[in-house]
């Protein structure tokens, strides 16, 4: 299990380089896949199965389909790849290096410190993920289900069209 | 230790060679299928009622030319017709074919072959946009929309089985099946997965993705030789997992009168339900995009809520009494 972990982990690290890295948009994206596919192996080898397919289904398969899905309707040219290069210069890299580096010593001074039992912990199953968010965060749940009624509000709003007649097939009777 | 890692691999290879050939006999099944429905004959030539097609059609996809488009995006455009089969076999690593013969029974079965499921759209996204193609890129935004929309009711459809059982896990739901089957209670649930899942499989009438008279073949356009044969294969896997997701969760898995085995019974009744995959197509027209989208949106969506809201609400007040 320990094995897997740190594979996993690496893996997941490797593949959010490459995000960060890539020109190519699409290729980017794959790679944030592979990441939350990985982090999703590392949700499982410290006992959370459930948090691990709700990854895989929320994340991998869903919000990142959608992106893809606004991407491919942008028509990206290698023009844009030689933008995002220029964009990407050794010297804007310094500022997240330097915090980057830090949170790495920390995490390294965590490994270090503390026994390796850490990252071992006793299995979550679904059950216990309801009880505590319909328990003591239910306020928490209530308030993300507010945020997502006003975005599809404003979704709908910004996607809302007069009548418009393209084609006979296509007429609408309303909206 | 030894002995059940040699049966875990017995399991694994049995399982993976009987889907395998599932999935190529199919092409058979489904052509003569659809000429006893539609008063022709079918391939009858080559072999024994006409089997040898299966033999000629594999031979004619190995041989074809390996075409890649010069302006495609190689190595997506490789990748994607790997991960549709990829992602349909890992989904039948929970299905409980007979007690006993399951590759992973995992606590959280389900859920496992919902993420397994939602991540084939990918193969038809990154297959329609790495082909560099109108048509392909056209078929792919349809296909990454239609996917999207139908693994919710999909989902939610399934949630008034685990509120019935308490569990994702696919063979305590079979087990509980022993007095009366889901689909009696669940009738909307199973009728709403039902039609999620051929929108998932994205087979007639919701082939919107592919529609060969608009969009010549959508999102495989480009591909051809056994890069096509594995999107081909890969949806007949994909019709044979939701039959068999089917067959589990709402008609009692593996159970049945004692005559037969138990395995015999989950093959008959995942056959049944193949059977109406294919008369489906042999049926019914295809809806046009904007059609597909409200259907789901306005019908199932209220509907699968309402079936969970009453579920919910039966369950909770058995608990009470």
């Amino acid at each position: 299990m320990e094995l897997t972990f740190f594979i996993a982990a690496a893996v997941a690290v490797l593949a959010t380089i490459m995000v960060v890295t890539q020109y190519n948009l699409i290729h980017a994206l794959l790679y944030l896949v592979v990441s939350f596919l990985a982090i999703s192996v590392v949700f499982f080898t410290l006992g959370a199965p459930f948090m691990a397919a709700l990854e895989i289904i929320i994340y991998a398969g869903a919000i990142v389909v959608l992106i893809i899905f606004v991407i491919m309707m942008l028509n990206l040219t290698q023009e844009d790849i030689q933008h995002e290069k220029e964009w990407l210069k050794p010297r804007i890299w310094i500022g997240p290096a330097v915090l980057s580096m830090i949170l790495l010593v920390e995490l390294v001074y965590i490994f270090t410190a503390d026994t390796p039992d850490t990252y071992r912990s006793t299995p979550v199953e679904a059950k216990a993920v309801g009880m505590s968010l319909f328990g003591p965060y239910v306020l928490g749940v209530q308030l993300s289900g507010m945020l997502l009624m006003a975005g599809i509000v404003g979704a709908y709003h910004l996607g809302r069209q007069k009548k418009k007649v393209i084609h006979r097939f296509l007429e609408r009777t309303e909206a | 230790m030894e002995e059940s890692t040699s049966h875990y691999l017995l399991i694994i290879g049995g399982v993976l060679f009987a889907l395998l050939n599932v999935a190529a006999g199919l092409i058979w099944v489904e052509r003569r299928m659809l000429a006893l429905w539609q008063d022709r004959y079918g391939p009858n030539r080559a072999g024994p009622f006409g089997l040898f097609i299966v033999l000629a059609d594999t031979l004619k996809l190995l041989f074809k030319e390996d075409w890649i488009p010069p302006l495609a995006d190689k190595v997506v455009f490789v990748i994607a017709p790997a991960i549709v089969l990829v992602t349909v076999l890992l989904g039948f690593v929970v299905v409980p074919f007979a007690p006993g013969i399951v590759v992973a029974d995992l606590n959280i079965g389900i859920l496992f072959f919902l993420a397994m499921s939602s991540m084939g759209a990918y193969s038809i996204i990154l297959g329609g946009w790495a082909s560099n193609n109108k048509y392909s890129l056209l078929g792919a935004m349809r296909g990454a929309a239609q996917m999207i929309s139908y693994e919710v009711f999909m989902g939610l459809a399934l949630m008034g089985v685990v509120l019935l059982t308490g569990t994702f896990n696919l063979t305590t739901i079979v087990e509980a099946q022993r007095d009366l089957w889901f689909f009696i209670p669940q009738i909307l649930g199973f009728v709403i997965f039902f039609i999620a899942g051929v929108a998932e499989t994205h087979r007639l009438p919701f082939d919107i993705p592919e529609s060969e008279s608009e969009l010549v073949a959508g999102f495989h356009s480009e591909y051809s030789g056994m890069k096509f044969g594995m999107f081909f294969i890969g949806e007949y896997l994909g019709i044979t997992l939701i039959s068999c997701m089917v067959v589990t969760l709402y008609f009692g898995g593996w159970l049945g009168p004692g005559f037969l085995p138990p395995l015999f019974w989950f093959a008959i009744k995942v056959f049944a339900f193949i059977s109406l995959f294919i008369l489906l197509r042999a049926s019914l027209p295809r809806p046009r995009y904007d059609q597909l989208m409200e259907y789901g949106w306005k019908i199932l969506l209220p509907l699968s809520l309402i079936n969970l809201l009453v579920t919910a609400a039966i369950v909770l007040m058995q608990n009470e009494s």
